[in-house]
């Protein structure tokens, strides 16, 4: 078997563009993941077209004065502005793809913002959004940035609303003076002050007569009210403000970082091409050359040669994952001290991916059948396995989940990720040992047709 | 009858006969490929197994050599084992010679590898293209490094399928060279070929096969005769006259 392996390395190290692929690799693949997970995002690239009127700010009748052009900074918040005067220049960078969308801020917006903020009706600000519909995926993505953008610029707002109106709240409970523009001013006494002055008229009339009744009634609904809103009125409306509140719990105990899963699915990804096409191209090579029958009339059991294959094209594999997942922790910190289990989780994952490629290539009668075999198979297989649940319907997600069991993406990705977690690799190294069992005797029984 | 019953022929009472088929028989699917065909074979006999396209010479040849399992008949082999050379160079053309030669003597556990290498690369007059890669070999030089690797193990008997189809005359003239020495060491060979001159002149007995039965088995001389064609005619056209007879 290693007699076998070493002949098959030998010939693999005649291909300079493969060496160079193996090792090259690796290498392009962890800095692009480094790169990309140790920078910031890209900003999106959207134009403001800013009509409001800056030197008119909104006052709240608590007194309160609200810039309309903060505003419009949460809405342009994290985005790469391109600020232009007029809605056709903002239309024509949409139009040519200089830009990813164009938001147009109204002149209207003070006005309307003071009404809505002042609880007068009438309509609420309307900012308008150009995208280029050409492109539905970026419109999409436009979209959720926009989208999550007026979001922000919502809460600005409405924390300013529930700040006014528990301005006037405490207002009304203890007494003030409430402004309407510079003009008007009303002097307002407030509930507690109210309750007082009740209680001390009713002092003075006579037990038992019947305006002393109705006078204690009225008092006795003030200080139900006094002591219903007193305190209370800021975090009621706070919570009407934010009603929703996010408390986030794994329930498997894990909390992996999306750096990890891109660091996982690059190795995972990098581990499956190298071992699934060389196991493939290994065996077809042998039927290419027209060695396979030499070889079996008695001079190698077929158990060894899919043997030898498994342990150079995993092994292979294997090594061209660790050695990203060693360029990447460059850039990602990765725990060192469970190497071991990465190392295992590759190993195992590698051995699968193998037998599944030697599997395959006895379907096929040459090299380049074969690796395009599985190389079709290999990326849809492992886009299925990337798919989260309720992402499609729950029928759909079963059948899913079957395929991505008999398929050795998932369960090498979930190692590799408990290796990366510091976790032991449980079911999924049985899982991954189970897989490249079976299809090492998928791969045994299929020889056996081939020699007959 | 067991599907292939493998026995080992006697080596030691010359000229007795060291490999021997009886009644082997294959098919694939609903086509008969070999039909109860058995031969013998002596040290120093050259055997040329000729016929039409389909006949079943490939797949005898592979039965023979333990390649292929047959449906039922014996096949006897001599201890020292039976060299193959298929008809498709089946041999790693991004490796050496040399590396070629040593793989498949490790694998064939001869007892002085390097030196069964060394010996073939005489044999074959390969030594100075042994550090070659194959794939940098003409047709002529890959079929002796085909055939070296046949005979690595020093086999009492070689099997050859259609061993000089893709050489040019000169190339095919060094090749038979090759084969006459292996022949002179007391070895056997049996060969598959369509050209019946050639067969004519290698072998010392021909077996011909047709729709995978056996029609004729002996020299060359007798072949003709049982062809009826007229006296002088030569081998291709009694050949070609026997087979027409007899409904091929």
């Amino acid at each position: 078997m290693l007699r076998l392996a070493l002949k098959d390395l030998r010939i693999l190290a005649r291909s300079r563009l493969l060496v160079l692929t193996l090792i090259l690799y690796p290498a392009l693949v962890a800095l692009l993941i480094g790169l990309a997970l140790s920078r910031a995002p890209e900003q999106p690239k959207i134009a403001v077209v800013d009509q409001i009127p800056r030197d008119v700010p909104v006052t709240t009748l608590a007194g309160d004065i609200v810039d309309p052009a903060s505003v419009a900074d949460a809405l342009v918040k994290n985005l790469d502005a391109v600020r232009v005067p007029t809605r056709a220049q903002a239309a024509k960078l949409v139009k040519d793809g200089d830009v990813l969308a164009a938001v147009i801020l109204p002149d209207d917006i003070n006005d309307r913002l003071s009404a809505t903020i002042n609880l007068f009706g009438g309509t609420p600000p309307e900012i308008e959004v150009l995208v280029n519909g050409s492109d539905p995926v970026k419109a999409r993505y436009v979209k959720s940035v926009v989208d999550a953008r007026i979001a922000d610029a919502n809460l600005k707002i409405s924390t300013t609303l529930t700040k006014v109106v528990a301005s006037y709240l405490t207002k009304l409970l203890n007494g003030g003076r409430l402004s309407f523009g510079d003009q008007i001013r009303i002097d307002v006494l407030g509930l507690r002050e109210s309750k007082q002055r009740i209680d001390a008229a009713r002092s003075k009339l006579p037990p038992g007569s019947p305006e002393r009744r109705r006078l204690a009634a009225v008092s006795e609904f003030a200080g139900l009210a006094l002591d219903s809103l007193d305190g209370s009125a800021n975090s009621i409306l706070s919570a009407v403000s934010q009603p929703l509140q996010v408390k986030q719990t794994s329930v498997d105990g894990r909390d992996t970082p999306l750096e990890t899963f891109a660091v996982a699915t690059a190795a995972i990804v990098s581990l499956m091409l190298v071992s699934l096409m060389l196991g493939a191209a290994l065996l077809a090579l042998e039927r290419t050359e027209h060695t396979y029958a030499r070889l079996v009339r008695g001079l190698v059991r077929p158990e060894s040669l899919i043997g030898s294959k498994l342990l150079l094209a995993g092994g292979l594999g294997a090594a061209v994952a660790f050695a990203l997942l060693g360029i990447v922790s460059a850039f990602v910190p990765l725990d060192w001290s469970s190497a071991q289990s990465w190392l295992l989780a590759l190993v195992l994952g590698g051995a699968a991916f193998a037998a599944l490629g030697v599997a395959l290539a006895v379907l096929a009668r040459d090299v380049e059948t074969a690796t395009l075999l599985a190389f079709a198979l290999a990326l849809p297989l492992a886009f299925l396995a990337l798919v989260p649940q309720n992402a499609v319907s729950a029928g759909l997600y079963d059948v899913i989940r079957v395929i991505s069991a008999a398929f050795p993406f998932k369960p090498a990705l979930d190692g590799l990720q408990r290796g990366l977690d510091g976790e032991q690799l449980g079911g999924a190294a049985l899982h991954l040992a189970a897989l490249a069992a079976v299809y090492a005797l998928a791969a045994r029984l299929g020889l056996r047709r081939l020699r007959t | 009858m067991p599907a292939d019953v493998v026995t080992q022929a006697r080596e030691d009472d010359e000229p007795q006969v060291i490999l021997r088929a009886t009644g082997v028989r294959k098919r694939f699917g609903s086509r008969v490929a070999v039909s109860d065909v058995g031969l013998e074979l002596r040290r120093g006999e050259a055997l040329a197994i000729i016929g039409p396209y389909g006949a079943g010479k490939t797949t005898l040849l592979e039965i023979l050599a333990g390649a292929q399992r047959a449906d039922s008949g014996t096949v006897e082999r001599p201890r020292s084992g039976v060299g193959w050379v298929p008809q498709r160079l089946s041999i790693y053309t991004r490796l050496t010679v040399l590396e070629n030669l040593r793989l498949f003597a490790q694998l064939e556990k001869v007892p002085a590898p390097e030196e069964a290498v060394r010996r073939m690369l005489i044999l074959t007059g390969l030594e100075e293209r042994k550090n070659d890669t194959v794939s940098k070999l003409s047709g002529g030089n890959r079929q002796r490094v085909n055939v070296a690797i046949g005979l690595l193990a020093d086999p009492a008997v070689l099997l050859l399928d259609e061993p000089s189809a893709a050489l040019d005359p000169r190339q095919r003239a060094r090749f038979w060279a090759v084969i006459d020495r292996v022949l002179a060491a007391r070895r056997a060979v049996i060969f598959t070929t369509h050209d019946v001159a050639e067969a004519a002149r290698h072998s010392t007995r021909l077996l011909v096969l047709a729709d995978g039965q056996e029609l004729f088995a002996g020299p060359a001389a007798d072949l003709v005769v049982q062809s009826g064609t007229a006296p002088g005619a030569d081998l291709e056209t009694s050949v070609v006259s026997f087979l027409h007879a007899r409904g091929h």
